[in-house]
């Protein structure tokens, strides 16, 4: 079984992309194709706008691999930058770690609620669950976050967390769980929301951000949101807690830049969203609004391990504006949840067999056709297809950071594979027989029905029978050209 | 001295289209190209390389680069897929300083997919073909995003005689054909092939042409599967058409 929420307690998670996949919910393929379309519309506007865009993607992408390649020296100006600003950096090189750092930080306070900015890193860490198990309430508070907290499920794409809702599911949500009278009309389910909403920022005692991206320059933490609950959670509590992923690190101004302009217009295809945020520590005097503490956790989990795979470390390179998901045909059918983690899509399967091992995600690098369209707009060009035949290898054979998890079985059938056909007088009589060991299935032009594993095949269309006879062909035409 | 070609086949068109190989042959001869198939040839290895068994790939990317390497000549495959593998991967998978590598640079830059063949290499746009009938075109992902090949089979089909090109919606999305992925995940390669056929009856096409032979196979199986009189033919079957015979 495939789960619909973060992994808890432990990083151990089961993943079955191929189960799932066989029976995917009806209303998803049609949903993701409406919202996806959408995105993508938006986004193909934006991109036509700027006639630098290619030159634009390849600046990222420079910024994105120089700053991992000396992370450890921008990650120290930042803390650096961070201290000096008056707010405290926690060290976290896992999961565990990092729950147990932002629980401490709530329990020292007292908290009793705490109200989330929408944010990847603490949906990888599997905080709410942690928070709640102690008691403390945690409240989501982007609109598509605070949907599938209602609905007790996790995100199904990077931007639009609740993208396989229709709204007709959406209201039946709301008046099951908050009991009111929801009408299905996009404007009347956000104001109830809203509404909902608004008395919490009010009573938390804690607010929980992620970021999009980390200054070390002058340790600015910077969050894009359109609906404004980011400044809200910011704000209003006493302590602001952040969890960050040290692959959010980006040297200067001038690099951010370069990636602000990227990010909306791939994300959601705006120039920018409705609100950009800027935090630089806690606020600095009485008068100021603010809050009195400001905690950046550093999150590792993994991240320094595949800095050391040259092929593999360029996925840290994703800045999560999920276009790879809006393109991708694979995401579009099956949607977010039959990756089984908190991200999905194209990125999705690339980075979660790196964090959590590639034993429990194996699936997850053979979901693709390998069509290339995700690579195609990524907008720091992270060779997805590439780092997919990449894990792929690592799933079958195994390579220099993980031993193999597929079966001995596959591998002697590889073997057998590519003896048969590096061994020409082999393959040859192959070409030859296959047409007349195919009589008994064959109908005509036509194969209906194979037997297993070729059935996996013919369940949704029939094979093409083996001909061969071209080598007689060019045999006879060698004798006798033209 | 006529320009000369060694023929990549690849063992998908060898073993399911023979009559799209002898098109090939006919047409390039036709256009004055030295034609030879080197008799040594099989798999490009790609199944096994896309399934991750990069070990077993490498030994036939060896045997292909020996076989295709005895020659000068440049080579020309009918798949943008297996030209895709042999420009992109095999270099890849041989240590830079070993012989392979500088081998298989050295191939990957002369093995040309068919219609870059004639569109950049010999700059021939019209091929005297007559094939008058209502046809669509799906482009093949290594083609269009591996080879970066957008424009040069649409150009050679337009200078078709008869030929009414029509748009395929989302034409870019891929098939779901994929190789292994069809079988390691059919619900999700079935359920993009549906669309992909959707799109064509929709266009109301006789024809639908591609260039590799997955992606025919898929394609074709699925209208099959539909009921659908269209026919999915290889660019070179519509280009080595002269009597207008769908």
């Amino acid at each position: 079984m495939s789960r619909e929420s973060a992994p808890h307690a432990t990083q151990s998670v089961d993943i079955s992309f191929a189960e799932y996949s066989e029976k995917v919910p009806e209303n998803i393929p049609t949903a993701l194709e409406r919202a996806t379309n959408r995105f993508l519309g938006y986004r193909a506007t934006r991109v036509a706008e700027l006639p630098d865009w290619e030159s634009l993607r390849q600046a990222a992408h420079e910024i994105r691999l120089h700053t991992l390649l000396h992370l450890d020296a921008y990650l120290e100006r930042l803390e650096e930058r961070v201290t000096a600003a008056g707010g405290q950096v926690h060290w976290a090189i896992d999961a565990a770690q990092a729950r147990r750092i932002v629980l401490d930080l709530a329990r020292e306070r007292s908290v009793r609620m705490a109200v989330k900015v929408k944010s990847m890193a603490t949906e990888e860490i599997g905080l709410n669950h942690a928070l709640e198990e102690t008691g403390i309430q945690a409240v989501e508070t982007d609109l598509g976050e605070f949907i599938i907290q209602l609905a007790g499920q996790g995100p199904s794409h990077i931007i639009a967390p609740a993208v396989h809702k229709t709204r007709e599911d959406i209201a039946a949500l709301f008046r099951e769980k908050l009991g009111v009278d929801a009408p299905e009309d996009p404007q009347e389910l956000a104001a109830i929301a809203r509404k909902a909403l608004r008395e919490r920022f009010l009573a938390a005692d804690m607010g929980i951000s992620g970021a999009n991206f980390l200054v070390a320059e002058t340790g600015t933490l910077v969050i894009v949101t359109n609906e404004g609950n980011g400044r809200m959670c910011t704000m209003l509590p006493k302590v602001h807690v952040a969890v960050v992923g040290i692959d959010k690190v980006v040297p200067d101004w001038e690099s951010l830049t370069v990636l602000l302009r990227l990010l909306a217009r791939s994300a959601s295809g705006q120039k920018l969203t409705a609100y950009t945020s800027f935090i630089t520590g806690p606020r600095r005097s009485s008068e100021e609004g603010g809050p009195e503490e400001f905690h950046l956790v550093l999150l590792d989990n993994g991240r320094s391990r595949m800095l050391r795979d040259p092929i593999g470390r360029e996925t840290l390179k994703c800045i999560r504006c999920g276009c790879c998901l809006n393109v991708c045909p694979v995401y579009r059918h099956v949607g977010g949840y039959a990756y089984g983690w908190f991200i999905s899509g194209p990125i999705g399967a690339i980075f979660t067999p790196q964090i959590l091992g590639i034993e429990s995600a194996r699936e997850l690098p053979f979901a693709s056709s390998l069509c290339g369209a995700c690579a195609e707009v990524c907008p720091v060009k992270i060779p997805i297809p590439q780092i997919l035949l990449h894990l792929r290898r690592r799933v079958v054979e195994g390579d220099e950071f993980e031993p193999p998890s597929a079966p001995p079985s596959l591998r002697f059938a590889a073997r057998l594979g590519r003896w048969t056909l590096a061994t020409p007088w082999l393959y040859h009589l192959g070409t030859r027989l296959l047409p007349l060991l195919q009589a008994p299935f064959r109908k005509g032009e036509w194969l209906p029905d194979l037997p297993p594993p070729l059935n996996r095949w013919t369940r949704a269309r029939p094979f093409p029978v083996f001909r061969g006879g071209f080598r007689r062909f060019w045999d006879g035409r060698k004798g006798n050209p033209r | 001295m006529p320009i000369q070609a060694q023929l990549f086949i690849t063992c998908l068109a060898e073993q399911f289209y023979p009559g799209t190989l002898e098109n090939m042959v006919r047409l390039l001869e036709r256009l004055d190209i030295g034609v030879e198939v080197p008799a040594a040839q099989t798999c490009c290895g790609q199944p096994l390389f896309n399934s991750g068994y990069q070990g077993e790939a490498r030994r036939l990317a060896a045997s292909w680069l020996k076989t295709f390497g005895a020659s000068r000549v440049p080579i020309v495959s009918p798949s943008g897929s297996c030209v895709d593998m042999v420009r992109h991967h095999y270099p890849e998978l041989f240590p830079e300083g070993a012989p392979e590598h500088g081998l298989a640079r050295d191939l990957a830059a002369r093995t040309f997919e068919f219609s870059e063949f004639l569109v950049h290499r010999l700059q021939v746009a019209d091929v005297g073909a007559h094939f008058p009938h209502r046809v669509t075109y799906h482009p093949s992902c290594h083609l269009l995003r591996g080879l970066g090949l957008r424009r040069e089979a649409k150009q050679l089909l337009s200078a078709v005689r008869g030929i009414e090109l029509v748009p395929l919606r989302d034409e870019e999305t891929c098939c779901g054909f994929g190789g292994v992925f069809s079988v390691i995940y059919p619900a999700v390669s079935q359920a993009m092939m549906e669309a992909k056929v959707r799109n064509i009856l929709a266009t109301g096409a006789e024809a639908v042409v591609a260039c590799d032979a997955g992606c025919l196979m898929n394609i074709s199986g699925g209208l099959r599967r539909a009921g659908a009189p269209v026919k999915a033919l290889h660019l070179i079957d519509v280009l080595a058409s002269q009597d207008g015979a769908l």
